[in-house]
């Protein structure tokens, strides 16, 4: 494409929003809102997100092997376990470190326990993780039915608990967030549209004297383009400013959950927010052209 | 340059506006398109530059065949026809000048060309003093001038005028006239639909006249021979 058209086609968008002031801040109020919105979703559901990974990758199944086990028994055991598919590792951690695990995180109180070191009446144990923390339930099932193992648990409750409400939290977020970029984008398609209808004669002079579609395309293509960029100006700030503010002040208040850092995440995110601010104009601009170029 | 042969144009309201067409337009021909109001000479010409396209039949123009051109390669064959209407449609905040140019810079031409084009073009049609006139301050023979300007510009090898002088007064309708007869003597060859008796009759010319979408009646030097 040629300088001059580019320039051109820049130069009458522009126009276009100016001309139809109205509508313009009417769309760009739309995408301001839906980014807005869309904006603390997004920080909502990456840090749930971010949280749950952290937590599902401290999960660990431990096996607590029967006492009557003998050396034999229990190594052979860690073969059989090392052998499910879904297993990435499997650690072996005798009675006398899971005595001395438990007695320092009890910290002071722990030194109680060391009375317990001339018989000590903990279990040797298998830790084992598997490469998804939704794979822990059936690798379980299978280690309990194993020969010597005494009992299996990889805390079950809070596990499927958490699973379960990361996986509601992220098709609900992601369908509202869908939802409202649909409204932004059918918001701009109708304000492209009123652009057009406004300049329904000169296309046609356009039309008949052999301009290309794509050349009639180009004004209202930026001024998609623009109207999403001007309106993701505002929600890129609240954001920025609201994320900075949650990170100094909040995480003091709130010190065991773990943010996703102030930068680069919020940088990221700004980002994100000024391409689907692009997108979904680009997009409605797009939509409501085509349909009147159809020859 | 335009050949039609057994075209037929059934809208989709079921209107049958072009009824099995024969027709052959040389390189350079001045021709009259005649006849009463509906009797398909507005789809005829249409179909020139395939504003439409026809249900049935063929439609060559310069070679091309217009039932199979792809709608990308449109554009290109409307450079190469200038189209001029009864109603104008100029832009009617632009100015006389940039009312010529807009037909060029949509095309992509370059800016030094369009401006030696354009004073050109101005000059031939007698309007160079009225560059920056608007529309609204132009009478209606200045405003078909205009469009006359803004159909030649791009040098057209075929120039449609759509009852061009059906607003215009009989003075101002041979001064139109005179225009038609210079730039059809330069070689680009002119189809004109028209309801003047006056202007058929006096400025003799081939003439096809149309009745129910059919041809009844394509003399060269023809007469007008309908009573308004």
């Amino acid at each position: 494409m040629k300088f001059n058209t580019t320039k051109r086609h820049f130069k009458e968008g522009a126009k276009n929003i100016f001309r139809n002031s109205w509508m313009s801040v009417a769309s760009i109020g739309a995408v301001t809102t839906t980014l807005i919105l869309v904006g603390v979703f997004l920080a909502l559901i990456l840090n749930i997100n971010h949280f749950a990974s952290n937590i599902e990758d401290e999960v660990q199944l431990n096996v607590y092997i029967d006492l009557i086990a003998e050396e034999d028994d229990i190594s052979q055991l860690g073969e059989e376990i090392r052998k499910i598919s879904q297993v990435v590792s499997v650690e072996f951690s005798s009675k006398e470190d899971e005595l001395d695990k438990l007695m320092s995180s009890l910290g002071d109180d722990g030194e109680m326990w060391e009375l317990f070191e001339q018989s000590n009446p903990l279990s040797d144990v298998y830790i084992v993780k598997t490469a998804e923390a939704t794979q822990y339930r059936a690798v379980a099932e299978v280690v309990s039915q194993m020969d010597f193992v005494d009992e299996v648990n990889y805390r079950e409750d809070t596990v499927d608990t958490l699973l379960t409400f990361n996986h509601y939290a992220r098709i609900i977020g992601l369908s509202f967030v869908a939802a409202l970029l649909l409204t932004a984008m059918y918001l701009i398609s109708n304000t492209i549209r009123m652009t057009i209808l406004a300049r329904q004669e000169e296309i046609s002079i356009m039309k008949l004297v052999g301009a290309k579609n794509s050349f009639i395309r180009g004004p209202f293509f930026v001024e998609g383009l623009l109207l999403g960029i001007i309106g993701s100006i505002i929600p890129i700030g609240l954001v920025v400013a609201g994320y900075y503010y949650l990170s100094n002040y909040v995480n003091l208040a709130i010190p065991f959950f773990d943010w996703l850092p102030f930068n680069p995440f919020i940088w990221q995110l700004s980002l994100l927010l000024l391409a689907i601010g692009a997108v979904i104009g680009v997009w409605g601009s797009v939509m409501s052209v085509r349909k009147f170029l159809r020859i | 340059m335009i050949n039609m042969q057994g075209v037929t144009k059934v809208y989709s309201n079921g209107v049958t506006a072009l009824n099995g067409i024969d027709v052959h337009i040389e390189k350079g021909e001045f021709v009259y398109v005649v006849g009463p109001s509906g009797a398909g000479k507005t789809s005829f010409i249409k179909m020139m530059y395939r504003e439409e396209t026809a249900t049935e039949g063929e439609v060559i123009l310069d070679g091309q065949n217009l039932n199979k051109i792809k709608n990308k390669e449109i554009p290109f064959l409307r450079r190469n026809i200038g189209v001029v209407y009864q109603d104008f449609k100029l832009l009617p905040k632009l100015t006389v000048y940039e009312n010529v140019a807009f037909a060029l810079e949509v095309i992509e031409e370059s800016p030094r060309r369009i401006r030696r084009s354009v004073m050109k073009v101005l000059d031939q049609v007698g309007l160079k003093h009225k560059a920056r006139f608007i529309p609204a301050q132009l009478s209606g023979g200045e405003k078909q001038r205009v469009a006359i300007a803004r159909a030649i510009v791009n040098k057209p090898k075929l120039l449609i005028a759509d009852e061009p002088t059906g607003n215009l007064d009989p003075d101002t309708s041979w001064e139109i006239m005179k225009i038609f007869e210079d730039i059809n003597a330069n070689g680009t060859t002119l189809v004109m639909a028209t309801h003047s008796k006056e202007i058929v009759n006096k400025l003799r010319k081939r003439v096809i006249a149309m009745e129910n979408g059919q041809i009844v009646r394509d003399e060269q030097r023809g007469e007008y021979g309908y009573e308004i």
